[in-house]
C-alpha cells in the first residue's frame, strides 16, 4: 500500500493524542489549573492536529462531515463519530478540571471509553480489509490499542505503567510483523485464485493493460525493499520501545519529553512500515506479489 | 444508507469469455468513451501525449500466460471491470452512503456528490475495479453503462453496456444473472463459468468462461509413409561428408 504521508501522521499523532485523553479522562492524573491546560492542549492538539491531517488524504474535505452519517455499516464512519463524541465529552471534563478545579469522573470515564474507541475503530478500518491479508486479523486492534494506551501513557509520565505498556506493545508488534510475513501466503489468494485459471497450468502476467502506471499500481502496489524493511523494524523497535523506558528511568521531565520524541519517532517508523509493507490483493493482477 | 440490500430484484452483469477474447481492448476504449461523455463526471487522463501517461479506466485488459504441465503455453486475454458483487464490501465501508447497490437490478454505484474521495472503497475492492479520478477528486467505477441500459432515446439493439456492444469478438455478454432461463445464466450453466477471487467471499455477478480446451495433434499409431520419409543416409558421404569432417577437425 502507498504510505501516504497524511494518513501516518494522522494515525500516529491521533493514536498518542487519544492515548493520553484515556489516562487523562480514566485520572490516572488530574492535573488542574495551568498544568490541567497544559496536558489537555497536548492532548487535544495531538488528536485533533492528527485529524485534520487524515483530511488532506480526501479528493473533497468539504464533504467530510458526510462521514458521520454511516455508522451503522461503515467502520470510518465510525471513527468520525466516536472521535467527535470524544473530543466534546474531554473537552467538557478538561473545562471542569482547569477552570473550575472539578473532576467530573463520569464525564472524563466516558471520554475515556470513547478515546479508546476511537483508536479501536480507527484500526478497525484497517482489520477488516480481507484484500489486505497482512491487516486483516484481531491484532491489528491490538496493536493500534497498545501503541497508543503505551504512548499516552509516556506522555503522563508514571514510570510503571509506561514500563509495562510499552513492554506490551513492543512485544505485540513482534507478534504482528511475524504473523504479517506469512499472511499474503496464508490467505489462500494467488494469481491462480484471482484469474481461476490456475487449473489449466501456471500463470504468469505476461502483459499489463497500459504501459503506463495508474492509480491502482500508485496506490495498492507500493513494494518496500527488504533490507530497509528490517532496518526500519529495528528502528521502530528501539526507539518505539526500548530507548523510552531507558530514558524514562532517572524521571526528568527534559527527558521524559525526550522519551516521547523517541516513542513517537518509532512508531511513526511502525506506522510507515504498517502501509509500505502490506500487500493488496490486486497486486496479483499485475503481477507484482509472489505468492 | 451503505448496507447491502438483503436481496435484489434482479442481478444484471457481465459473462466474459475468456476462450473467445481477442485481447483487441475495444471494450475498454468503448468505455472509456461512453462515460467520459455521459453518467458522472468524466475520466480523466493526466500527461496524456507527455512522457508519463496515466488516466482513469473502468475496464481494463490484462494478459496472462498459462503454462500446462504438457504441451504449449496458452495466451488468455483478460478484460478485468466492476463484478456488481452480491457482498460488495466496497459499499459497506463508505462513510458518507455514496457507495450503494441498487435493489431493483443489483448495480453498484458511487453518487459522485456525496464521495469524499477518501478512497477506502478501492482498498476494499480485491479486483481493481475502483479508481479513483485524479482530477475530479472522486471514485469512478463501471456502471454497467445504467445510462444506455433503460435508455429509450437509443435504439434497441444499443441498449446495452457499452463494452458489450462493441465488442467484435463476441466475447462479453449481459443479462440477469439471477434468471436462471437468461441466456447469460444458461451460457454459465454450460461452460462452468466462474468466480474470480471466491476466497475473498464477494459473491461476484459477473461470470468468467474459462477458456475451452486446446485441440491437441494426436501422434498417428501407424504411419504407413514413416519408413519413406525415415534420414536417406545416415553417414553423410561425398561433398556434405568432407565438410562435415573438415569443420570437426578444426
Amino acid at each position: 500500500m502507498h504510505p501516504a504521508p497524511s494518513v501516518i501522521v494522522f494515525t500516529t499523532l491521533s493514536g498518542l493524542g487519544f492515548g493520553l485523553l484515556f489516562w487523562l479522562g480514566t485520572g490516572v492524573v488530574v492535573p488542574t489549573g495551568w498544568a490541567g491546560f497544559g496536558y489537555f492542549a497536548l492532548a487535544f492538539g495531538l488528536s485533533v492536529g492528527g485529524l485534520i491531517a487524515s483530511t488532506f488524504h480526501l479528493g473533497h474535505p468539504e464533504r467530510a462531515w458526510r462521514a458521520m452519517t454511516q455508522w451503522r455499516s461503515s467502520w470510518l464512519s465510525r471513527e468520525g463519530v466516536c472521535a467527535v463524541a470524544c473530543l466534546l465529552a474531554m473537552g467538557f471534563y478538561a473545562a471542569g478540571l482547569v477552570l473550575f478545579d472539578l473532576r467530573l469522573t463520569v464525564l472524563g470515564f466516558a471520554g475515556a471509553v470513547l478515546a479508546a474507541g476511537t483508536v479501536f475503530t480507527t484500526s478497525m478500518i484497517y482489520a477488516q480489509l480481507k484484500t489486505v491479508p497482512r491487516w486483516n486479523t484481531a491484532l491489528t486492534p491490538v496493536l493500534f490499542l497498545s501503541i497508543s494506551l503505551a504512548g499516552g501513557a509516556v506522555l503522563t509520565g508514571r514510570f510503571g505503567l509506561t514500563n509495562v505498556l510499552l513492554l506490551v506493545a513492543g512485544v505485540v508488534q513482534v507478534v504482528w510483523w511475524m504473523r504479517g510475513d506469512t499472511a499474503l501466503k496464508q490467505s489462500g489468494t494467488t494469481l491462480a485464485s484471482a484469474t481461476g485459471l490456475g487449473n489449466i497450468g501456471a500463470v504468469r502476467a505476461f502483459e499489463p493493460p497500459h504501459t503506463g502506471t495508474n492509480y491502482l499500481l500508485r496506490e495498492f502496489v507500493h513494494v518496500v525493499g527488504r533490507r530497509h524493511a528490517l532496518k526500519l523494524r529495528t528502528i521502530a523497535l528501539v526507539a518505539g520501545y526500548v530507548l523510552p523506558v531507558l530514558l524514562m528511568l532517572p524521571g526528568s521531565l527534559v527527558l521524559t519529553a525526550l522519551a516521547a520524541l523517541c516513542h513517537l519517532l518509532g512508531v511513526a517508523a511502525s506506522r510507515w512500515l504498517f502501509f509500505a509493507e502490506a500487500e493488496h490483493v490486486v497486486g496479483l493482477y499485475y503481477g507484482k506479489r509472489v505468492a | 444508507m451503505t448496507s447491502l440490500p438483503a436481496s435484489t430484484q434482479r442481478s444484471l452483469g457481465l459473462v466474459i469469455d475468456l476462450d473467445t477474447c481477442v485481447g483487441c481492448h475495444a471494450c475498454v476504449v468503448s468505455c472509456k468513451g461512453w462515460n467520459t461523455e455521459n453518467y458522472g463526471v468524466p475520466l480523466s487522463d493526466q500527461d496524456p501525449y507527455g512522457a508519463n501517461p496515466s488516466g482513469t479506466f473502468l475496464n481494463r485488459v490484462h494478459s496472462y500466460e498459462v503454462q500446462p504441465d504438457a504441451g504449449p503455453a496458452q495466451l488468455i486475454h483478460f478484460p478485468k471491470s466492476c463484478l456488481h458483487c452480491e457482498d460488495a464490501p466496497c459499499v459497506t465501508v463508505c462513510p458518507t452512503g455514496a457507495s450503494y447497490k441498487r435493489i431493483e437490478d443489483g448495480i453498484v454505484l458511487v453518487n459522485e456528490d456525496h464521495c469524499i474521495g477518501c478512497g477506502l472503497c478501492a482498498w476494499a475492492c480485491p479486483y481493481g475495479a475502483r479508481e479513483l479520478d485524479a482530477a475530479e477528486g472522486v471514485m469512478k467505477k463501471c456502471t454497467l453503462c445504467v445510462d444506455r441500459i433503460y435508455n429509450e432515446n437509443l435504439p434497441e439493439e444499443d441498449r446495452m453496456p457499452s463494452c458489450v456492444r462493441t465488442c467484435p469478438a463476441g466475447a462479453r455478454h449481459f443479462g440477469d444473472l439471477s434468471d436462471p432461463d437468461s441466456a447469460v445464466s444458461q451460457l454459465v450453466a454450460q461452460r462452468g463459468g466462474m468466480d474470480l477471487m471466491p476466497e475473498q467471499e464477494t459473491r461476484p455477478v459477473n461470470k468468467y468462461l474459462p477458456p475451452r480446451p486446446k485441440d491437441r495433434i494426436a501422434e498417428p499409431e501407424f504411419d504407413a509413409l514413416a519408413p519413406y520419409l525415415s534420414p536417406v543416409a545416415e553417414d553423410p558421404g561425398g561433398f556434405v561428408g568432407w565438410l562435415d569432417k573438415m569443420l570437426e577437425k578444426i
